[in-house]
């Protein structure tokens, strides 16, 4: 491994992926637990714990897209026009999302509440179940011709490892949501969300299990790095201490720290990725010098140089005033007039 | 149908419908800033409910323009792919950097400025009003020098790759400050702020019409009528520098615009006209010389005509003449709307002429009309190239994507997009029926 630019804004694209993660996780994961809560007041506060940040944290999906298109133009029109039908079914769903959010509770008619609801939470899981299938392919490989073009349409997509990558995504959105939940609400919500956290942490370790052992047995290109740095086993060890804190942390009512633990959690989930997949980025199968590497399917130097420039100075700037925002509307969530 | 046009129908409807929003977006954006600094200036609680309405009708149309603005973030990738292979060296970094320094700023005040009034001081609301609004008038610098540069591409060298090239960057200050840069996002900034002013002036005017919400009405409208005169002033003036450009840059789209035939002759410009583009003539009312005049300052100087470019590069002519002329006949009409506005408001005579009240009432779709017509000349213009001069709009396609998948997503995008913009307009007008009384508003949302 050999630090050029190219490795750097392998790297970097890594962390926009893992920023969304943590950051768009707990929200999809809220509107995955969504309709499991029961009256219009306990929905209404599940919607607005995430009010004023959901679309903050979209954004870094978009600014990821944006920095793939300029770092590996490959990379961004194989996989987008590749899995053509399932990224319009993910923007489909990320519109009902959205607008789910913004107009939900700008009528009282319990119908008009309900169906929103409806459209919340379905898009909500949705969402992270493709970007899981999404994941997963690109894990498994998918049949690239010499050009790096993938052919095979959407049914070439649904196969079984990249389907349970896609319901670990949301197990693992739907555990960091209701941690989230219990950080953000109070009362009788709380206490009904913190007693399901126990068995959503259940599912994802059983998700967890099943997708590494898949991966160990049957996807050998994944684990050929980790094998020749055996020093990085560290990072799957500390993910799985991670993971085990989550239910303790939980358990002494630290929530806050339950939720750390699970944003850590994620970005060690996306660095063991990144880790298997270096330096490729689509791996192609089964012919796998059709991979598209970030060597292959990179911009031009000068493009990396100046991004570089652009990333320095603007992501310090975002995440100070992303720190900001979530200080200012730290603790429980209070429905007021300019709630949704 | 073929996947080309199936995509490229995809492309205009999913661009002119995220289109509706953003202008209003920059537009409001900056009348928020005018609106709150008043506020915090004169202390006088008529701005802030002043403020706190508009910041309403804000969210909603930022809603839209978020949901349908993550589309066309992808939309390079999955119906462009060849196009996005070509050109994401310089396309590609400019998208990035509107996530990086627009979007994120955009989306963070947001927070505070919706959800914030009780949690921040009015001075650091005031702050994140601002910020949202940079926010927004950044993200239109950055996606008009990606639009530019395929106008008019600057500081890039082609690379071969492949069976083919790709355009990769040699200066990255050229690329971004290309021939049109400049010229276009003064044009798409005074459109922005001309679809917010005449956004204001329609809902007061309203008001006014329908005897209610006196105070608020006018303020409104003095503030707003401020930047509709300016803006559309302005217009005339950024049309102008922009025409130039493309008479400069791209010969064959201005001559489209004016439906001029004649390789090298004089040219006239049409007040009004028909185009037939098999018989390669223009029928309507002109003035003589007066397009050489604009151009050359010469009314008898040669300006390059269609019949100067083989036909498979020439653009389709008759479109991109009629909406170029009706933006321009709408800039016009709001030259003088915004002028009549304004002497009869000199004269105190505005706030009980009711005639002119509700043709500010309509006006609001004079921007929206010629935003979206402006773009549509623009980018017709530019076919049959998706680069100009270096890559054609059929090379830029995907290789993987056929017409089947294209024509169940445009199905799609159509029914869904449909339903949004019902929605829009209902809630639109739900806020617009509550008003901007406080009580009001209050017991709408606790319902």
């Amino acid at each position: 491994m050999s630090l050029d630019l190219n490795t750097v804004w392998f790297v970097l694209i890594g962390v926009l992926l893992s920023g969304y993660a943590i950051l768009d996780g707990f929200d999809l994961g809220v509107g995955a637990l969504h309709l499991f809560t029961k009256t219009d007041g306990d929905r209404r506060v599940m919607i607005n714990s995430i009010g004023p940040v959901w679309d903050g944290n979209e954004v870094w999906l978009v600014t990821g897209g944006g920095a793939l298109f300029a770092a590996f133009p490959d990379v961004y029109a194989t996989s987008f026009s590749g899995f053509y039908l399932a990224f319009m079914l993910l923007l489909f769903a990320l519109i009902f999302r959205a607008t789910a959010i913004e107009f939900r509770s700008k009528r009282p008619s319990q119908r008009w509440r309900k169906a929103w609801d409806v459209s919340f939470s379905v898009s909500s899981i949705v969402s992270s179940l493709l970007i899981g299938v999404a994941l997963g392919n690109v894990v498994q490989g998918i049949p690239l011709t010499a050009e790096g073009e993938y052919m095979g349409g959407l049914r070439g997509l649904l196969r079984p490892f990249p389907l349970v990558v896609g319901i670990t995504t949301v197990a693992l959105f739907t555990m960091h949501g209701a941690i989230y939940v219990v950080m953000k609400t109070e009362g009788d919500l709380q206490v009904r969300v913190r007693r399901w956290i126990p068995r959503l942490i259940a599912i994802f370790v059983l998700c967890y299990v099943t997708t590494t052992g898949l991966t160990l047995a049957f996807m050998p290109h994944m684990t050929t790095t980790l094998f020749d740095y055996p020093l990085l086993f560290v990072v799957p060890l500390l993910n799985v201490l991670v993971v085990a804190n989550i239910p303790r942390e939980v358990h002494h009512g630290r929530e806050f720290r339950a939720f750390l633990s699970s944003c850590v959690a994620m970005v060690l989930l996306m660095a063991l990725f990144g880790i298997g997949m270096y330096p490729d980025m689509i791996y192609s199968s089964p012919i796998a010098e059709h991979s598209l590497n970030i060597y292959n399917a990179a911009s031009s130097a000068k493009t990396h140089q100046i991004m570089l420039i652009i990333a320095l100075i603007g992501m310090p700037i975002v995440v100070a005033y992303t720190v900001s925002v979530y200080w200012i509307f730290r603790g429980k969530v209070k429905i007021d007039e300019n709630s949704y | 149908m073929d996947v080309e046009i199936l995509s490229r129908i995809q492309f205009a409807a999913t661009i002119a419908f995220h289109y509706i929003f953003p202008p209003m977006s920059v537009g409001l954006g900056l009348l928020l800033v005018i609106m709150e600094g008043t506020y915090l200036k004169t202390g006088n609680e008529l701005y802030h409910r002043m403020t706190r309405f508009w910041v309403k009708v804000f969210g909603l149309i930022f809603a839209l323009g978020v949901a349908t603005g993550i589309v066309m973030e992808f939309q390079f990738g999955t119906n462009w792919a060849a196009y996005s292979r070509y050109v994401g060296d310089i396309f590609g970094a400019a998208l990035a950097a509107e996530g990086i320094f627009a979007f994120f700023l955009e989306s963070g005040f947001l927070a505070i400025l919706l959800f914030g009034w009780d949690k921040v001081k009015p001075r650091t609301h005031f702050l994140a009003t601002i910020m949202v609004a940079l926010g927004a008038h950044f993200s239109a610098i950055w996606i008009v020098v990606a639009n530019s540069w395929q106008q008019t591409p600057a500081g890039y060298h082609l690379v071969a790759r492949g069976d083919g090239f790709r355009a990769e960057l040699t200066s990255f200050w050229e690329a971004v400050l290309n021939p049109s840069t400049l010229d276009r996002i003064s044009h798409v900034y005074m459109g922005c702020w001309q679809a917010g002013a005449f956004l204001v002036l329609s809902v007061s005017a309203f008001y006014l019409i329908k005897n209610k919400h006196h105070e608020f009405a006018k303020a409104s409208i003095k503030i707003a009528l401020s930047l509709a005169l300016i803006a559309s002033v302005l217009q005339l003036v950024t049309g102008h520098s922009s025409a130039e450009v493309v008479a400069e840059h791209q010969p064959a789209k201005l001559a489209a615009y004016e439906g001029h035939f004649d390789a090298s002759a004089p040219a006239g410009l049409y007040l009004i006209g028909w185009v037939n583009e098999d018989a390669g003539r223009t029928y309507g009312i002109k003035i003589p010389g007066m397009l050489s005049w604009m151009i050359h300052g010469d009314a008898s100087a040669p300006v390059t005509g269609l019949n100067a470019f083989a036909p498979k590069d020439r653009p389709p002519v008759n479109i991109v003449f009629q909406s170029y002329h009706a933006m321009v006949g709408i800039g016009m009409t709001l030259i003088l709307i915004s002028v009549l506005s304004v002497l009869y408001l000199w004269r105190n005579k505005l706030f009980q002429t009711r005639w002119l009240l509700w043709v500010l009432v309509f006006a609001v779709l004079g921007p929206q009309l010629a935003n979206q017509l402006g773009w549509m000349s623009a980018e017709v213009g530019r076919q049959p190239w998706i680069v100009y001069n270096l890559l054609r709009t059929s090379d830029g396609l995907s290789a993987s994507v056929r017409a089947s998948q294209v024509l169940t997503s445009l199905i799609l995008f159509g029914l869904v997009y449909l339903l949004l913009f019902v929605l829009f307009v209902y809630l639109l007008n739900e806020k617009i029926q509550h008003g901007p009384d406080d009580s009001s508003i209050r017991e709408g949302k606790l319902a």
